[in-house]
Formats: C-alpha cells, sequence, structure tokens
C-alpha cells in the first residue's frame, strides 16, 4: 500500500499557501490600471422604474462611468425548463435583465453600475444616483405570491406562478391511502438560508484591445459554463474569453450560477478598454448571492398494519425569487421529488411543487439542493408514522430499509439505486452513540432539570451529477459530464488538468493520491490544476458531490490511455508485443520474464523518439477524457443528534452527534471527515439558528448581515463522531461523493431530537430553526 | 493625508493613507499583504485578526491611522523563515482548513488564544474562537489544530 496512495489520509497539498497567507483568491488579485466597480441596488422589493438620471453622480470625482438599464438589455439565461404538469401552462421564463429595465421585483436588484478609480469614489458617486419609482405591493411566501392577482410580479404570469410540476402515480398513491391502516399528516416549513461561504464574490474583467480578448477572473465553481453564459450573455465566442477562477473561498452552490455582475465587469472592461474589478461587501451578498431552500410543504404517510408504508403524498411551494436563477427551476423538481420515497421501500408516491417567483433573492442550490428539503420531509415523515403506529422509529426504518440484496433498486421516483447497506449504517450510529444507555441519560438530565432528547435521520441522496441524457429528460440545458487531461512532461513529473474545481475540497491532493497509486509517479511530482479554461481544456465544475464520482473517472480514462500508450512503447523498447506487457509499480515489463522499462524511460521514449515506433504511434505522452456517467450516486447513512433542553431558557445543546455514511470507496478519510464536518454544522445551522427573515408586506430583508444572520460558530456546533461504512457505487471509481451529506442528514435529526424532548410537554410540531424563544414558547405553549 | 509609521512584520514603513482608510484595507491594497482577509463588513467574521503589539485584534475594526507607532503581525509574518509556525503546523497536520479563506484569521487569532491561556481544553477553544467564523470544516478539526499547538 502506497504511503500517499488510495485510500490514505494525505495531507493536502494546497495547505501550505493557505496558512501562509500565499492563496490567491480574485479579491487578492489587482490588475494595473483596474478600475473599480459598485452596484447601486435597490432598496426596494417591488416597484415599477420610471427613470434613472445620473447626471450629478457623472460628475463626481474619480468617476470613469456609470451604466444602467438603457445601456444593455442583455439578460441571464436560465439553463432549466421543467416539464410541467399535463393541464397546466409550460415553465414561465421571463428574462432576467444584467441592470433593472423598467421594473425592480426584489431588494437587491442591481439598478445601475458606477465606475471609478477607487472604491470609495464609486461608493460616494452611487449616492447621487437619482431614480424615479413607484412603489408596488410586494410578497414573501410563495403560498401567498400563489394568490395574488393584481399587481403580479410579472404581468403576463398568472398567480406569479413558474410551473406545477409532478412525479409519482398519483392515482395509485390515492388508492393506497383509501386502503391505509394508518395515515399521518404534517406541514413543513424549510427556512431559507443565505449560503455564506466565506469569500464574498469577487469579479475582475480585462479586456486586451489589441487581440480583442477578455479575461474574466472570478469566484466560480464552474469556471468553462461560466465562459459559455458570459459569451452567451455579451455575444462573444468562447475562444476570445479566458475564465479564471483562482483559489475560491467556498462556494456551497452559492458560486455556481452566473450572476450578472460576472458580464457587467467583462462587458465594461471592453468599453473603458481598463480591468474593472468588485468585490461583494457581506451584507451586500446577503441581497446578492441566490439564497437556498424556502419550502411550505404538506405531507402524508400511507401505512399498512404490519408497519410498510405504502405511499407518500407530497404538494410543496417552492418560492424562486423575483427571477429565475440558472438551475432555480431544477432545484425543487429533479432534486427534490424523485428521492421522496427516501431509503424505504414505499411502493408508491406522488409529489406535486409549484414554484413560484415572489419579491425576494432568487433561490438556486444550496449544499444539499433540493435533497436537503426532501430528506426533511421523508424523514420527519417516518417519525409521523412511527408515532401513529405505536411502532419505535428504529424499528420502523428497519422494516421499510431496501435491502441489500435487492440492488439494482428501481425507486417510483424513476431512479436506479445501485448499492447501499442503509441497516449498516444505522446500527453503526446506534452504536457511536450508545443507544442502549440513552434512557440512563434522559434520566440524569430529568434530574438535573433538562430535557434530553435523541434524534434520528436516515437519508438517501443522488450525487455525482449526472447522466447528461437524464438530465436533459428532466429539462436540463447542458451536459454533465467532465473531463481530465494528464500530461506526463518529459522529464517524467505530470500535470493533471481537470474540469472539476476545489474551492475547499482538496482536489489537488486527491487527483494526485489516484495519479500517484495508479502510475506509480511520486506524489511530489504530480500537480493538478484546474480554475483556468486558458489551461484546462474543457469541464464542466464541481456542484452536487460530482467532482470524484464523475471528475475522477473522467481522470482514469486518461490514465488508462496513458498506460496504453506507455505498453506500445515499452513493447518497442524491449523487443516484444503489446499483449505480453504488463503495467505495475511504474515498470512496464514482460509477462513472465525479467525484462522490463521504467516509467520515466518510456516517457523520455515519447518525447525524444528516436527509439520509437513512430510510423505507428504519435509521439509525446498526454491524454484527454470526458466522462458521462451511467447513473447517478446515491449515498446514503444515518445521522444521530443527541440535545439536552434548559426548559427554563429554551437553550439547545448538542450533547452527542454520531454519524455514519456509506460514501463508497472513500479515496482521503481525512478529507471526507472534513467534508461531513463542514454538512453537518451547515444543517445544524438550518435547523437551530439560519434563517433569512423577510418583512412580509415590504420584503425587506430583515437580518441581511452577520450582526442579524446567526452562523454557526464554534461553540454552537458539538464534535461529532464519524463513521464510513463502504458499499461500492457500481460505476465509475466506486465513489459516491460526500459533500452535500452533512447538510442534508443533519436538520431532521436535530429536530427529532427536539421534538424527542418535547414529547412530555406535548409538542408534536416544531419547525426550523429552533431559536431558543421558539423552544420556550413551545415549552410554555405559547405561539 | 496623514502619514503613519507602522512596524509590519517587523519592517519599519512609512505611508500616506486616507483618514478613512482601515486597517484591513492598508495592509492588503498598500501592503500587498493580502494574507489577511475580508469576510464581513461588521466585525464578526475574524478574517482580518492580525496581531498589533502581539495580541489580536480585528484589522477591519480600526484605521490605519490608529495604527501609527505600532508593531503589527499578520499571517505572512509568523513563520520563521522557512519554519513555519507550530499553529500553522498544526492545521495543516490536522485538516484545519479546507477553502483557506478564514485560515489566516483562525490562524492569527489561535496564536493570541494560546498566548492567553495556559490550560486549553476543548470548550476553553470553541469559546474563544467567538469571533472567527468559518462556513467549511464545522469548527471540529480547527479545534483540534488548536488544542494540538498548544500542547506541543
Amino acid at each position: 500500500m502506497l504511503e500517499k496512495g488510495i485510500g490514505q489520509s494525505v495531507k493536502r497539498k494546497e495547505d501550505f499557501r493557505f496558512i501562509t497567507g500565499r492563496g490567491n483568491y480574485t479579491d487578492d488579485i489587482s490588475l494595473p490600471h483596474q478600475l473599480y466597480a459598485y452596484f447601486l441596488r435597490s432598496p426596494i422589493a417591488h416597484a415599477k422604474l420610471n427613470s434613472v438620471n445620473i447626471e450629478e453622480a457623472l460628475k463626481c470625482d474619480g468617476v470613469k462611468a456609470i451604466y444602467f438599464g438603457k445601456d444593455t438589455q442583455a439578460f441571464l439565461p436560465c439553463g432549466w425548463e421543467t416539464p410541467t404538469r399535463n393541464g397546466t401552462p409550460p415553465m414561465a421564463e421571463p428574462p432576467w435583465p444584467l441592470f433593472a429595465q423598467d421594473k425592480i421585483r426584489f431588494v437587491g436588484e442591481i439598478i445601475a453600475v458606477v465606475i471609478a478609480d477607487t472604491v470609495n469614489h464609486a461608493k460616494d458617486a452611487s449616492e447621487l444616483i437619482q431614480y424615479d419609482y413607484e412603489e408596488l405591493e410586494a410578497v414573501v411566501s410563495p403560498e401567498k405570491s400563489l394568490e395574488i392577482s393584481s399587481e403580479l410580479i410579472w404581468d403576463n404570469i398568472p398567480n406569479n406562478q413558474c410551473f406545477d410540476w409532478e412525479i409519482g402515480d398519483k392515482e395509485m398513491t390515492d388508492k393506497a391511502f383509501n386502503s391505509a391502516a394508518f395515515t399521518a399528516s404534517i406541514e413543513l416549513l424549510n427556512n431559507r438560508l443565505v449560503p455564506n461561504a466565506m469569500e464574498p464574490r469577487s469579479y475582475i474583467g480585462s479586456y486586451d484591445k489589441g487581440k480583442d480578448e477578455y479575461t474574466l477572473y472570478t469566484t466560480t465553481q464552474l469556471p468553462h459554463i461560466i465562459r459559455m453564459l458570459v459569451c452567451g450573455v455579451l455575444g462573444l465566442e468562447e475562444q476570445k474569453v479566458r475564465v479564471i477562477s483562482p483559489d475560491v473561498g467556498g462556494g456551497f452552490g452559492s458560486k455556481a450560477f452566473h450572476y450578472a455582475e460576472e458580464s457587467i465587469v467583462t462587458w465594461a472592461s471592453q468599453k473603458l478598454n481598463k480591468p474593472i474589478k468588485w468585490t461583494a461587501e457581506r451584507s451586500e451578498a446577503f441581497i446578492s448571492d441566490r439564497h437556498g431552500r424556502d419550502h411550505i410543504t404538506n405531507a402524508e404517510v400511507a401505512i399498512d398494519d404490519s408497519g410498510n408504508f405504502m405511499a407518500m403524498r407530497v404538494n410543496t411551494v417552492a418560492a424562486l425569487g423575483g427571477y429565475l436563477s440558472g438551475s432555480g427551476p431544477a432545484i425543487p423538481t429533479f432534486f427534490y421529488g424523485p428521492l421522496i420515497p427516501g431509503p424505504y421501500k414505499t411502493p408508491t408516491f406522488y409529489c406535486n411543487v409549484r414554484g413560484v417567483f415572489t419579491n425576494t433573492v432568487p433561490v438556486d442550490a444550496y449544499r444539499g439542493a433540493g435533497r436537503p428539503e426532501a430528506t426533511y420531509v421523508t424523514e420527519r415523515l417516518v417519525e409521523a408514522a412511527a408515532e401513529v403506529t405505536g411502532i419505535n422509529s428504529i424499528e420502523l426504518r428497519k422494516r421499510n430499509f431496501i435491502q441489500p440484496d435487492q440492488f439494482p433498486y428501481n425507486s417510483p421516483g424513476t431512479l436506479t439505486y445501485d448499492s447501499g447497506d442503509y441497516e449498516a449504517t444505522l446500527d453503526s450510529a446506534l452504536k457511536s452513540i450508545n443507544y442502549d444507555d440513552f434512557n440512563k441519560r434522559k434520566a440524569e438530565s430529568k434530574s438535573n432539570g433538562k430535557l434530553r432528547g435523541l434524534g434520528i435521520s436516515c437519508y438517501i441522496e443522488a450525487c455525482g451529477v449526472a447522466p447528461s441524457k437524464l438530465t436533459l429528460e428532466a429539462g436540463g440545458r447542458g451536459g454533465y459530464y467532465e473531463s481530465s487531461t494528464v500530461r506526463i512532461n518529459p522529464t517524467g513529473s505530470v500535470t493533471v488538468f481537470t474540469g472539476s474545481h476545489s474551492h475547499g475540497q482538496g482536489h489537488e491532493t486527491v487527483f494526485a493520491q489516484i495519479v500517484h497509486e495508479k502510475l506509480g509517479v511520486a506524489f511530489e511530482s504530480i500537480d493538478v490544476v484546474h480554475g483556468d479554461t486558458g489551461r484546462v481544456p474543457f469541464g464542466v465544475g464541481t456542484v452536487g458531490s460530482r467532482s470524484l464520482a464523475v471528475g475522477g473517472p473522467a481522470l482514469m480514462r486518461s490514465i488508462d490511455k496513458i498506460i496504453e500508450k506507455g505498453k506500445k512503447i515499452a513493447a518497442h523498447l524491449l523487443d516484444s508485443s503489446v499483449e505480453e506487457i504488463v503495467f505495475k509499480d511504474g515498470e512496464f515489463s514482460v509477462s513472465e520474464s525479467n525484462k522490463f522499462v521504467a516509467f520515466a524511460d518510456v516517457v523520455g521514449a515519447a518525447y525524444v523518439p528516436g527509439n520509437y515506433p513512430i510510423e505507428t504511434l504519435e509521439p509525446g505522452l498526454e491524454e484527454t477524457s470526458f466522462y458521462d456517467p451511467p447513473n447517478l450516486t446515491y449515498p446514503a447513512g444515518a445521522h444521530i443528534c443527541e440535545i439536552e433542553i434548559d426548559p427554563e431558557t429554551g437553550q439547545i445543546d448538542i450533547k452527542n452527534y454520531c454519524v455514519s455514511d456509506d460514501f463508497g470507496i472513500v479515496m482521503n478519510p481525512m478529507i471526507v471527515e472534513g467534508q461531513v464536518h463542514g454538512g453537518v454544522a451547515q444543517g445544524i445551522g438550518q435547523a437551530l439558528f439560519e434563517n433569512c427573515i423577510y418583512e412580509e408586506n415590504t420584503a425587506q430583508l430583515i437580518n441581511g448581515s452577520f450582526m442579524d444572520y446567526t452562523m454557526p460558530r464554534a461553540d454552537n456546533v458539538p464534535h461529532m463522531i464519524v463513521e464510513t461504512e463502504v458499499t461500492p457505487c457500481a460505476h465509475g471509481l466506486g465513489v459516491k461523493g460526500c459533500g452535500e451529506a452533512g447538510a442534508i442528514a443533519a436538520p431532521p435529526a436535530v429536530i427529532h431530537a427536539i421534538l424527542d424532548a418535547l414529547k412530555e410537554k406535548g409538542v408534536t410540531e416544531f419547525d426550523m430553526p429552533a431559536t431558543p424563544n421558539k423552544v420556550w414558547n413551545a415549552i410554555n405553549n405559547k405561539s | 493625508m496623514p502619514t503613519v509609521n507602522i512596524n509590519v512584520n517587523g519592517q519599519d514603513l512609512s505611508a500616506e493613507v486616507e483618514e478613512r482608510q482601515l486597517l484591513v484595507h492598508f495592509l492588503r491594497d498598500d501592503m500587498d499583504l493580502t494574507g489577511t482577509h475580508v469576510g464581513c463588513d461588521t466585525s464578526q467574521c475574524g478574517a482580518c485578526v492580525v496581531h498589533l503589539e502581539g495580541k489580536a485584534v480585528k484589522s477591519c475594526t480600526m484605521l490605519a491611522v490608529q495604527a501609527n507607532g505600532k508593531n503589527i503581525t499578520t499571517i505572512e509574518g509568523i513563520a520563521d523563515g522557512d519554519n513555519l509556525h507550530p499553529v500553522q503546523e498544526a492545521f495543516r497536520d490536522h485538516h484545519g482548513l479546507q477553502c483557506g479563506f478564514c485560515t489566516p484569521g483562525m490562524i492569527m487569532a489561535a496564536i493570541d488564544i494560546i498566548n492567553r491561556k495556559p490550560n486549553l481544553d476543548e470548550k476553553i477553544v470553541r469559546e474563544e474562537l467567538e469571533g472567527n467564523l468559518c462556513r467549511c470544516t464545522g469548527y471540529q478539526n480547527i479545534v483540534k489544530s488548536i488544542l494540538a499547538a498548544a500542547n506541543k
């Protein structure tokens, strides 16, 4: 076993630059003669925009230009067209202009950009821009929005409804409910969240007039896709645009979309022939980064007299915000509905989702993206079923789990789960948390005047997005493959170019581990390049826990091609046939002989092809591959949360948190655990602290800063015990993806623990976030 | 514009600054010390923590002119040549970072915590990190890194 090979907790290559302050984030980059952009954003949520006057502002010190709606009518495209339910209109797809045109639809919408020699000059000038508007009634709740008939967000879109989508079998589901021994129903709010990657978004647009070429530095997770979209928005050709996403300080989905500011700085850099830089302030990020979640759901479960789930029926209203974000319509549909049946043998289900415009920041993917919402529904239903049947929820889960011998399993959600052992992860988590002694701990808490509760959450998610055929059928407008190029340099070192993008995940380490293991080249001699369309031939990028699940096999294909070509060269050098050549431990040898040639010598021959099969083989050693996966991957597992509540204050203290995940093959356990820790902290954030609060009639974001929006801090998050069980994924490298699981599984685990603790107080319903105030009110029967 | 005389990472320097300029912008924009980051606008996140006379301060919370005559140490100034500071080493050894954006502030805060608190345990470290936000790690390996460095 190689010390730095596959499966080892290899320390990260990228860390040196980060711990020494040598990271290179977009805002760290300054180009000669650059100017600074400042965006004037609407402080009003819903208004007719009558006019914009920049005359006074233009006279301010240092101002070079001010642009607004009349200067360009370009708009952001949507990357997904959700097919709608029979008898309902097709998805409404209104344009999202770079600058507000005649109407404003959310607080934070861009009215104008000021470009000046300093940020402060641009800000000062923005205060003198005058705009005339006529305020309209604003709406925050997607349910209320559906009832609106006048002062619509879009004049031509009735009821503010973007789409009405369904999945599952309504007839079968209704039938199951009619014959069920037990039914249970719940109403849920899935609270709106602000992703809040620690690095605010930042862009620099730069134009080279001599070559008519553009460079965009951007905090993105998808550099090649952004290049394509910027070209689409601005009418440019891709060979003229280079997109560089250098070190990126976290993404969590929020940096996976094309933002208007990216196109605007690129466009303006050409108009002014100067680099233009913009960096968001945090409070600005609150009203301009895409938000996540924001569902209202009614859900029911039907159970037979043996405790088997017969069906689930789910109706969800999902807020989309004032405009359609790039994958906004995909998240509450394709990434949500199919997973409602969960890891259970739920034979049938029906899920209806209506996507609705609201006067809020547009909603899109945030860590888990649809799957946390699905898991929250399914798991809350499981607990409701346990309650109504009187069966312990652990027993109920085990009775309904899809069994290891049932894979591949065709779920009623139209997915084919390829592998898993759900009971194994649940048992492992129960063991970690010492479940058998829980009642003893509960009694101890009680003697101290505290309420103790334990909550379980078993999740399944769909990752490794995605087979392009599948997403195209579901409404996607792009390919979801990944690419890689492996370049063996003449001296034997390796450069890997990957279309995946790391913004904290550690690709530079893990991808190097794979190459090291497979080619035997020293780990230190392997560098991974990502985040630059000028260096990486092509790619998609990193979302949906896909880097290793999709980017990994793309890398593996290139490695295999290198070995294949190496064998041909070795056969020539060893005067043997290709079929006889074996590659192992960094050497090509002739099987059943002592003839061998080192990898480095094969590389040497490839680049100095004097003794080389030049007539049949090209010199050089560099291979490129694309990989479009045959299926999604299905990570699954169990989280158990144990809490103590102080009934005097409503304060929640997480006492124990145990995780057991099945991510398939694990390449670097240290990194995988770290991903789980971070995901769980975000899930705990959703369950206990985070909530994006809009004032109902004005749609003003009330808690739009770190002063007001509660981010989880070190003393809010427990020490977690993280275990993994392994059932390899049936395709690719056997990996399933680990990036989102924590954020998916944690919210129901935490809420179930709270409901368990408050059961003796008669509390049966609870919406996130469980702030001390809400907990105290629940205990004291106050709403 | 006023002139400030500051010692940054052991080097005396003199510079003209705008009165309203924050120390963090002076360090990043004028001194090109971009290891100190800006993660918020309300002094909440701690990505900008540096040492002023050896003590942790949020460099977004003071003006550059207030640092006149003072010694400032940034993330770029804590290693001894090629030898990393033990806290830097510990963050690498224990996977105390992912995207790296909060890391300089975390490391500068951690050094200060270790200097101030002789008997650190997990609870104290978590409480002491109250002023620093991380969105990637769930704090677990940051806490582990700090405890490991403290026990070296």
